[in-house]
């Protein structure tokens, strides 16, 4: 417990482990805030991570909390630019997990060209936390001449959709207690800023952009359409879903559109630019698999309704309560 | 050959639309028994392509819709005794009961846990040595072989702090039961995959002898299931019937043998009560008095209360098939998937909640 209180060993731990992960200059000057120089139209987010287990297939805590920050600022259109990151750590956590994810923090913030430039560390007894939770902000500058938003949805826009969806939540239910099944599936987790700044030099014409991360593309769509007071018309056959995906879901009894993502996002973009954006996104690392899903339309405002594979229709409701497995 | 994707080509599954079309002239009413049948036939869009002849029933094939509230109490207030750990497959937490469900009986102190497999909750007893571990025994004929089969290793280790609450049920006879009641007139019934897996398809063989309807056994893919409905409007249009199998991958006419060995080592038919339809005789399963040791039932002392059921709401006329969902006053207001007053709106195989989900665009 002596670690959270305060005193010397508190800043051993700070000193240490932190600053030796994450160094930066603004950091580094351990003052109790962090003092920025930014001129122009600010986005800032806030969230807390908490998932269970802390290590999965393709990623860590430590990687899904930078990335989802980031990536919270990036479906505004912001430029991501720094982030706090506070710590609630359980007793008996190793030091050597929390150094592995400190040092995913660190490659992550380095791959997606943020600095981590405050932060906090509490220890709390046995029971009072799950091994370690994360809260984050993040602050990211808006370019001029951007309006991405999710009430900015028009009819006849494209609805472009990054990749392969399912994969986070499947690679992270793989490893629950009680539910391990193997799979060589590993999550999408990852910062998507790259990707949009490309997409937003592409086109001036990207309408809205949001990251389907819990919910699921089905409970996004559903919120676009609704905030936009539009209709969101897609078709099975070109969402793109992994064997490994459907697989687990057929087995578990889950539909993959209500299954979380990591790393991807969703894009209404006007209908002339929707190749040109399409093009660079596969370009892109965390763009390879991206396709046309849909269609935006101006009936039925808040209405998702998808083509089945086998030509008929179906409404897209938003996730309701937390997905069950079944008996048979 | 993945088994997913063959099963839904968008190609054949237009052929096959276009082929009962052609084929269908006579009006025609088919009951799918199974949830999982009503969620595939809502959620890919099945009856928008089906030609205005034929008319698709829902029935009572849904285990956790079918239970009673008495029996949702029972398990309820096993889960209360103290030091009990209760064990159960996901779709029954939700599931209100007279006064809670076994979810607010979770928030309220109870040791309930979601287990996928009757092996998962014995190895909680083996784990537990000092604890009772009571499975919630809930399922047809497909579960049932696989509880049976946990007893008997339960047996063969000597595990004594292992019980099952057995609430199984028993599909044929309880369709004789829909049919003999003359409430609902069928043309041709589509039978349950997973449970003709274990039954086999001549546990059909009285329904279409006896009652002249026509029976096809199958899958859950959509085109399984448009593959059933041509071979059911062929039947229909030459005025046969007889028992056919549209799911030759899982079954077999006569079922699997081992199965239905353990099933019968381990348990009886006895009287069950189903929802909507009180108590029928033959069609639940209890322990024979070699096992009997293993049932909760009398291993505990428990009072579930007195039963109380839901105003207003008609689960029990949708599971014989008599209302549909949409009949329903609550429907999609007063009982949604998020606060649901009947158990057929929360099971993800329930009636109201594939027609609440997958609404349909007409």
């Amino acid at each position: 417990m002596a670690h959270g209180s305060g005193g010397k060993l508190a800043h051993e731990l700070i000193e240490k482990t932190f600053l030796g992960a994450l160094s930066n200059p603004l950091l580094a000057r351990l003052d109790d805030s962090a003092v920025l120089d930014c001129k122009g139209r600010l986005a800032f987010t806030t969230d807390s991570y908490v998932v269970k287990p802390i290590f999965f297939p393709g990623g860590d805590i430590g990687r899904l909390a930078v990335c989802g920050t980031v990536n919270d600022l990036a479906m505004s259109g912001a430029v991501p630019l720094y982030l706090s990151l506070a710590f609630i750590i359980e007793e008996g956590l190793l030091r050597d997990d929390l150094n592995r994810i400190l040092a995913s923090i660190q490659a992550t913030s380095r791959e997606a060209d943020v600095q981590i430039v405050t932060g906090d560390t509490k220890v709390v007894d046995r029971g009072s936390a799950d091994r370690l939770f994360i809260n984050t902000a993040g602050l990211g500058l808006i370019p001029d001449g951007v309006d991405i938003s999710g009430s900015n949805a028009r009819p006849g826009d494209k609805v472009i959709l990054s990749g392969t969806i399912g994969d986070h939540g499947i690679a992270v239910l793989s490893q629950r207690e009680g539910l391990s099944f193997s799979t060589a599936l590993g999550s999408d987790c990852a910062p998507l800023n790259g990707l949009v700044a490309e997409m937003i030099r592409a086109s001036q014409r990207i309408h809205a952009l949001r990251d389907p991360t819990r919910g699921g593309l089905a409970t996004t769509l559903n919120e676009i359409a609704a905030q936009s007071k539009v209709s969101i018309r897609i078709e099975e056959e070109k969402i793109p879903v992994r064997d490994e995906v459907r697989g687990a879901c057929e087995m578990l009894g889950l539909d993959p559109l209500y299954v979380a993502n990591e790393g991807k996002l969703v894009a209404m973009v006007a209908p002339g630019d929707a190749e040109v954006v399409l093009a660079r996104m596969r370009r892109n690392a965390y763009g390879r698999e991206a396709s046309i899903i849909g269609e935006v339309q101006p009936d039925h405002p808040g209405r998702v309704v998808m083509k089945t594979r086998i030509g008929a229709s179906r409404i897209v409701d938003m996730l309701v309560g937390d997905p069950l497995p079944r008996i048979c | 050959m993945k088994f997913v994707d063959e099963f839904r080509s968008s190609e054949l599954a237009q052929r096959l639309v276009h082929s009962i079309r052609h084929h269908s002239t006579r009006r025609a009413r088919f009951m799918e028994f199974c949830g999982g049948h009503t969620v595939t036939i809502m959620k890919h869009g099945i009856r928008q392509l089906l030609p205005s002849t034929i008319e698709m029933l829902s029935g009572p094939g849904c285990p956790v819709c079918v239970t009673d509230n008495a029996d949702l109490d029972k398990a309820i207030a096993l889960a209360r005794v103290p030091r009990v750990i209760l064990t159960t497959f996901g779709d029954m937490l939700k599931v209100p009961g007279s006064r809670a469900s076994l979810q607010e009986a979770r928030a309220a102190g109870a040791d309930v846990r979601i287990v996928y497999s009757t092996l998962d909750a014995l190895q909680i007893a083996r784990d537990n040595p000092a604890r009772p571990v009571v499975f919630l025994g809930i399922g047809f004929e497909t579960t049932a072989p696989t509880v049976a089969a946990s007893v008997l290793q339960a047996d063969q280790e000597g595990v004594h702090n292992y019980h099952v609450l057995s609430l199984h049920k028993l599909c044929p006879p309880v369709i004789k039961t829909l049919l003999d009641s003359g409430e609902v007139r069928l043309h041709g019934l589509i039978c349950p995959g997973h449970v003709s897996a274990v039954i086999g398809s001549n546990a059909w063989e009285f329904i279409s002898r006896d009652y002249g309807i026509p029976c096809v056994v199958s899958g859950f893919e959509p085109l399984d299931v448009l593959q059933c409905v041509h071979m059911l409007v062929s039947q229909v249009e030459r005025s046969e019937s007889r028992v056919e199998i549209a799911y030759r991958r899982g079954v077999r006419p006569e079922g699997n043998r081992r199965a239905l060995e353990l099933m019968d080592r381990v348990f009886e038919a006895c009287p069950a009560r189903w929802r909507g339809m009180g108590s029928v005789p033959a069609t639940g399963l209890r322990f024979r008095e070699a096992y009997r040791r293993f049932d909760a039932e009398s291993a505990f002392d428990f009072d579930p209360g007195p039963t109380l059921e839901p105003k207003g709401c008609i689960c029990g006329e949708v599971l014989r098939a008599v209302r549909t969902p949409r009949d329903c006053q609550l429907f999609g207001k007063a009982c949604t998937p998020a606060s649901p007053v009947g158990p057929c709106m929360v099971s993800s195989e329930g009636s109201c909640a594939a027609y609440y989900l997958y609404g349909g665009v007409e």
